[in-house]
């Protein structure tokens, strides 16, 4: 088969429950592979920081996080706009099953960081410019998966999350810069969880390969929430 | 001057037409027949515009509807379920106002006028007015509508007096031999007189 | 085309004068939001001064949003909305005119409040001018991005709160330029930036929520 008529051949949700059942097994072997490897340096190898000590090794987990959260709302902006334009019932999907782990993500960098904040800087919580865009961008995914939930008609929940999620992702850069902003003028508690140790190598690989073993781990648990929708609605 | 080919409608996981194809030319009287539940409602709309068909497409002189958009609103005038009028205003200003979003004038005489022939008070706040008066002043928008060439009425004889319903038969027929198009639901029996009358029967 | 938008604010502000609970229901929460704070945070002057331009946007971002749920549903339940769908004028600006409407009505009372407020905070006067400049460029952007959930979640069960929950995030970067700009103000320096950033942002909020608005709605009603 050609390029083209094998892409739309996958674009029915038939088809592409058997692909994605192996896609979703493999990307959960290799999550758990790099996984391990990305903590092991992280918690073993990467050297001890002069200043924070032992208690920075959470950023391992915090920016990948982070970085995760941010990436994924992308991606389901872009899947659920594609199902907007071209009507296709799987694009959709795949934006709803994305928006769960994102919002995961986005927790987990919001409870990492306040776990990092507190030996470091004395309280569970600074009003930080990443920490409080990470937070409004919790109040996105949630808005989105409220609003599909709030919606019995399928097609017009599909329709009306990809529309939200599309104006989301053109006012996330918007929101990010005013937060910045705000973050400047504001000095108050002047902590900034984004001024991370200075990179050792180590640190860096293992910060990359916590990124890919998350990066693995959503495409899977995606995958594996997007047969559940396929079987519940076909 | 409309066209549907090959419309198809789901709701839910019901199919309530599949593959209807017709066209409407100048002059005719198209009657859709159904009981409650069928689609007839759901076909008219998917006739104006307002919902989209699971399959297939309207033209509108040959255009399809969804890319004429306003142009094609402009050329019909609907009257849904509901009587589209607000409560806490009279039955004039409402009148006036349903002219001017369809892009015509609202001259008070003719706003009168309308509503003298329904028998409606003009000036009373539609809130106080009863159901039966709610309707006919709905129907009101027909009189001033006779340059606007597709007419799509759904149940327009739905609890109207007999009376009521002799002006709109009167109208609707007026309409048609002026060479324009209507298209109504209703699941009675409807007697218009002379026009051209073709019948869908749904369900 | 034009007319049909005319006729529409012209409707709008009809029905707001024959109900003027309406009207004044949003501006009475705004005063009573912002007389909640003294009781909550101690009225201790210098404090009640910090926190004036922050509070003050604040509960005038919930006034104009409790307004919002009301945008279209009173027309989508007696089917005047069905009509404008079908109107003579593209769907954007019929609902742009709506939009304009409704901030005429919720949004630019508050800015005429908002003084008063800013007295009992004990506000320079000075400020007053940038407060108020802050609100009238601030406010519309509220009604037009509130639009869009207005109009994603018309006829939902819960609606009020969902509304709010969808909406409050994309409100932050107004209230954050908003109240900046009078921090700004009061410490000494320029608000200029802020405020331009508030009319950069009402812009593109002009020019890209009434299409957003009408898909919106498409959407709802289908």
């Amino acid at each position: 088969m050609s390029a083209a008529i094998r892409w739309f051949w996958f674009a029915s949700p038939q088809t592409f429950f058997p692909l994605a059942g192996r896609i979703a097994l493999a990307c959960w072997a290799g999550a758990a592979v790099l996984a391990a490897a990305g903590l092991y340096v992280g918690f073993f190898v990467a050297p001890t920081d002069a200043q924070q000590g032992e208690a920075y090794r959470i950023i391992f987990i915090h920016v990948p996080a982070a970085w995760m959260s941010m990436f994924l709302y992308v991606v389901m902006a872009f899947w659920a706009a594609l199902g907007l334009a071209f009507n296709t019932r799987l694009s959709s999907m795949m934006a709803s099953a994305i928006a769960p782990t994102g919002a995961w993500m986005t927790f987990l960098a919001l409870w990492t960081g306040a776990l990092w904040g507190r030996p470091t800087w004395g309280a569970y919580w600074v009003w930080d410019a990443r920490l409080t865009s990470e937070l409004i961008l919790l109040f996105l995914y949630l808005g989105f998966m409220a609003l599909q939930a709030a919606i019995d008609d399928p097609r017009r929940a599909n329709r009306a999350g990809a529309l939200l999620a599309i104006v989301g992702v053109v006012n996330v850069p918007i929101i990010y810069f005013s937060v910045q902003w705000w973050n400047t003028l504001h000095q108050g508690a002047s902590v900034s969880l984004t001024r991370a140790p200075s990179m050792a190598s180590t640190m860096l690989a293992g910060m990359l390969l916590m990124a890919l073993a998350l990066w693995l781990y959503s495409i899977a648990a995606s995958l594996t929430r997007v047969r559940c929708i396929i079987r519940e609605r076909e | 001057m409309l066209e549907a080919s090959n419309l198809d409608c789901r709701r839910g996981r019901r199919t309530l037409f599949r593959d209807l194809s017709f066209s409407l030319r100048r002059g005719e009287l198209l009657r859709i027949a159904g009981a409650n539940g069928s689609g007839k409602t759901s076909l008219l709309k998917i006739l104006c515009g307002l919902l989209t068909p699971d399959a297939g497409e309207v033209r509108w002189r040959g255009e399809p509807i969804r890319q004429l958009r306003e142009d094609f609103s402009r050329n019909l005038a609907y009257l849904g379920h509901a009587p589209a009028v607000k409560d806490d205003l009279t039955a004039a200003e409402n009148l006036a106002f349903a002219s001017k979003l369809a892009g015509a004038a609202a001259v008070p005489e003719f706003v009168q006028a309308a509503l003298a022939r329904y028998g409606i008070p003009a000036d009373v706040p539609v809130r106080k007015l009863s159901q039966g008066q709610r309707r006919r002043a709905a129907l009101a928008r027909l009189p001033l509508s006779e340059s606007v060439p597709l007419w799509l009425l759904d149940e327009p004889f739905a609890a109207l007096d007999a009376h009521a319903a002799r002006l709109t038969e009167a109208l609707i027929a007026g309409h048609v031999a002026r060479g324009h198009a209507v298209v109504f639901t209703t699941h009675q029996e409807a007697d218009i007189g002379a026009a051209v009358l073709r019948v869908i029967e749904l369900g | 085309m034009i007319e049909a938008a005319r006729a529409i604010v012209r409707r709008d502000l009809l029905l707001a004068l024959r109900r003027p609970s309406d009207v004044g229901t949003a501006l009475l929460f705004f005063v009573i939001v912002a007389s909640l704070f003294p009781l909550g945070i101690g009225a201790e002057p210098n404090l009640l001064r910090a926190v004036a331009p922050g509070v003050i946007w604040v509960a005038a971002l919930l006034a104009s949003m409790l307004c919002l749920s009301r945008l279209f549903a009173a027309d989508h339940a007696d089917g005047t909305l069905e009509q404008m769908l079908l109107g003579a004028a593209p769907l954007g600006m019929i609902v742009a005119a709506k939009v304009l409407a409704h901030w005429l009505v919720a949004g630019l009372p508050l800015v005429a409040i908002a003084p008063l407020i800013a007295l009992q905070y004990d506000l320079p006067p000075a400020l007053y001018g940038t407060l108020a400049l802050s609100l009238l460029l601030g406010t519309p952007v509220l009604s037009l991005v509130g639009a869009i959930g207005a109009a994603l979640t018309l006829g939902l069960r819960g609606g009020g709160v969902l509304l709010a929950l969808l909406v409050l995030p994309l409100y932050v970067p107004v209230l954050i330029f908003g109240a900046g700009s009078v921090d700004m103000a009061s410490a000494g320096l320029s608000p200029l930036g802020q405020l331009q950033l508030l009319g950069a942002l009402l812009v593109v909020a002009a020019a890209f929520a009434p299409w957003a608005i009408a898909a919106a709605l498409r959407i709802s009603t289908e």
